[in-house]
């Protein structure tokens, strides 16, 4: 693909500092998505414990474990870390981070301060939302809905809203550095034609993150100062209106879901066409979905609020939209199906994640569509369908996704190869589990089990203690990479630059790569994906 | 320091390249600057289509002269930072300096004019949770046009203070000669955040200051 001068290894960004000191002022971007590796996975595992407390509470139909209100602030929590605190950074922050310069053939992102500025922020971010459970929680969701969260709401929401505030910041200006990265950092050859598809969908991510987030962060702004002086615009009481809130809130939120979906479609690319030796079927194609999906999802956010008293026409024009987006979505699956077709397929874990997260996605796609269709959406609108939906995009899809990358640049991130056999162990049973947890959810929902409630009709319950079992099966299968992958920073193989043979300027340098990527700028003389 | 000493940093292969990251940088900035003030002007509207009566009410109780002089104010400085890139550019860089100290005048002036319209207002009981003393039909519509009127001006004087700063560390650059003819990205760019601040004023003022106010 490029031409890069073999040189004996030089010192790998991991020996430049050892000390606390080192790490904590680094401006390399490969440290910095480390930083961001370790803050994503604390906070993963405390989400997944308020996921964990749900799921108890629900294996009986009573209220018996908790409180309504514990119960209100176990899913806020877990809905807030997971949303803002794992999954809108785990994949841009960290595989992000780390690749794209590399795979653009550049030293580092354009502002290497303010992306370690970034991190600074989400971790001000999570101090504050930290510092929100200690003190009792909040309970309104994740969604901040008005006028409980301005006017009733007793719980710490102040707290909660200045924490996503200031990481939504982190989002802004980790997008701002990727877009100017992309745009200015290019090795020479590196055409927009010729760029890897995660680094497009780290592009579309990007966009999406400058220009949704602003909206988000002023939206619970004027939240803030809601409550605060009693003064404001979503108040009813004042003659404000809270679908406005609505209104804003989703304006961010469903673009967010694409933050969250648009960087695992990226990485599934470059897993799938490594893992069956064969160039991507339909590249171009494959750009414009990322881009259609990017543009197309900033004017759907109106299907969350087919009951909320918007207009039926806007409504029924937020439900076609909600349908066209679908298709380039399709055109992905469909495009992943056709490189596989005739590849040489191996079944190494990052495969399997991929895979699963190809089967995964497609369900919750689907369900996806029952829920833009207007009509049916008024049935399932609050039920566990709605959350079983989502979790099939964001679990099954977005975590399959970034423990999939996680896995295919172990080698070159750490050097070390994992125990390949505990990994495909782990990503099987973590397929297993996150069936097992979430397609009864499907069932309950569309039985009519309303979602947020810690009590439910006895009729429900086997479902839910399969969920709740499935949930356990799960917790096993997250907490197994923690411990192989550790072990492997010791006594796994030393890997090559390059041990899946895949293409790719990430991989022509050394793993773990040197401070500067590469010892001489490559040059690339053709596209990407240069299998067969 | 200047262009020739100014040292590239390492992820750029040149000052060409550096000043395309930094202003492209800048121009996606102002993009997410728009959005924040979207979503005041999105509120606006649509409370106004709520209460268009007490939103001409509101109007009209504001200092619409002020608001003149605030606007021409405004407009002048935006005048004053662009010409003071030219002369940068030209190499001229007495009136550079003068030009952006003239700048974050125009500035200060803006932002004590707006005081004095807050006072006033505070005295007349129009500052929702603070003094608001309103009474009649209008009352409750007028407390949402206030409100929406101290989110935006606030949050546009937030970024006139900040430009004041802004401006006066390039000012104070520019006279020990950091910029020259080749080298000046930082004082563009904060040309370009100057302009922005003052192209948001031109939507605030007629919204709040003039829309209704003669109905
Ligand atoms: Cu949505």
């Amino acid at each position: 693909m490029s031409t890069v001068e073999r040189v004996p290894p030089p010192r790998s960004y991991l020996e430049e500092g050892y000390g606390l000191r080192s790490w904590l002022t680094t401006h390399d971007h490969k440290r910095i998505a480390i930083l961001y590796a370790l803050g994503i996975t604390f906070f993963f595992f405390l989400g997944g414990l308020a996921a964990a407390l749900v799921r108890l509470e629900l294996v009986t139909p009573a209220g018996d474990l908790m409180s309504a209100e514990t119960y209100n602030k176990a899913f806020t929590f877990h809905g807030v870390v997971m949303v803002w605190f794992f999954l809108i950074p785990s994949i841009p922050a960290t595989l992000g981070n780390f690749l794209l310069p590399l795979m653009i053939g550049a030293r580092d992102v354009a502002f290497p301060r303010l992306n370690l500025f970034s991190w600074y922020l989400y971790v001000g971010g999570g101090v504050f939302t930290l510092l929100c459970l200690l003190l009792g929680g909040v309970d309104t969701g994740w969604t901040f809905y008005t006028p409980f969260s301005t006017l009733f709401s007793t719980s710490h929401v102040l707290l909660a809203v200045v924490g996503v505030f200031i990481v939504g910041f982190s989002s802004i200006f980790t997008g701002l550095n990727f877009i100017v990265t992309i745009h200015t950092l290019r090795a020479p050859g590196m055409t927009w034609f010729r760029l890897p598809l995660f680094v497009w969908s780290m592009y579309a991510v990007a966009l999406v993150m400058v220009l949704a987030t602003p909206v988000l962060a002023m939206t619970l702004s004027l939240i803030a100062l809601e409550r605060l002086f009693g003064v404001g615009i979503f108040d009813p009481a004042l003659g404000g209106d809270p679908v406005l809130f609505q209104h804003f809130f989703w304006f961010y939120s469903h673009p967010a879901v694409y933050i969250m979906i648009l960087p695992a479609m990226g990485v599934v690319s470059e897993l799938i066409t490594a893992g069956a030796r064969r160039r991507i079927f339909g590249y171009r194609f494959m750009v414009y979905a990322i881009i259609g999906i990017a543009v197309v999802g900033f004017l759907v956010w109106g299907h969350h609020m087919f009951v909320a008293g918007q207009s039926m026409y806007a409504s029924i024009v937020f439900s076609i939209l909600s349908f066209i987006i679908a298709v380039p979505s399709a055109i992905k699956v469909f495009n992943w199906t056709a490189t596989l077709y005739r590849g040489d397929i191996g079944f190494d874990a990052p495969m399997l994640y991929a895979l699963g997260f190809v089967g995964l996605f497609m369900l919750g796609g689907l369900t996806g569509l029952f829920l833009a269709a207007t009509a049916l959406d008024v049935n399932l609108t609050d039920t566990y369908f709605v959350v079983a939906h989502f979790h099939y995009i964001m679990v099954g899809g977005a975590v399959m996704a970034y423990l999939g990358g996680i896995h295919f640049w172990w080698p070159k991130i750490t050097g070390r190869m994992y125990s390949e056999a505990w990994a495909r162990f782990a990503a099987i049973l973590m397929f297993f589990g996150f069936n097992l947890t979430f397609f009864p959810q499907y069932i309950l929902g569309y039985e009519g089990m309303p979602r947020r409630y810690h009590e439910y009709l006895p009729q429900f319950q086997v479902w839910n203690v399969l969920s709740s079992a499935g949930a356990t099966i799960l917790g096993a299968a997250y907490l197994l990479p923690l411990f192989y992958l550790a072990w492997s920073l010791r006594h796994g193989a030393r890997a090559g630059p390059n041990p899946w043979d895949a293409r790719g300027l990430e991989w022509q340098t050394a793993s773990p790569p040197p401070p500067h990527n590469f010892e001489q700028t490559p040059t690339v003389t053709e596209g990407p994906y240069a299998y067969r | 320091m200047s262009a020739r000493t100014h040292p590239v940093p390492e992820q750029f292969d040149d000052p060409v390249q550096q000043r395309e990251a930094a202003t492209l940088g800048m121009w996606a900035f102002l993009a997410t600057e728009v959005l924040f003030f979207g979503v005041l002007f999105a509120g606006y509207t649509l409370c106004r289509v709520m209460f268009p009566e007490a939103f001409a009410e509101g109007s009209r109780h504001t200092d619409m002269l002020l608001g003149t002089i605030e606007t021409a104010v405004l407009l002048t400085s935006s005048c004053a930072v662009a010409l003071s890139v030219r002369e940068v550019q030209l190499g001229g860089r007495r009136a550079a300096t003068a030009m952006l100290a003239l700048t974050a005048a125009l500035g200060i002036a803006f932002l004590v004019m707006h005081g004095f319209e807050y006072y006033a207002e505070y005295r007349e009981g129009l500052i929702p949770a603070i003094r608001y003393t309103q009474q009649g039909v209008y009352a409750r519509g007028m407390e949402i046009f206030y409100c929406l009127y101290y989110f935006i001006t606030l949050f546009h004087s937030l970024h006139v203070t900040v430009g004041v700063l802004l401006l006066g560390v390039m000012a104070w650059r520019t006279w020990h000669r950091a910029f020259d003819q080749d080298y000046h990205t930082p004082l563009e760019l904060t040309a370009l955040y100057w302009h922005l601040v003052d192209i948001v004023w031109i939507f605030v003022y007629p919204l709040i200051y003039l829309v209704g106010r003669s109905g």
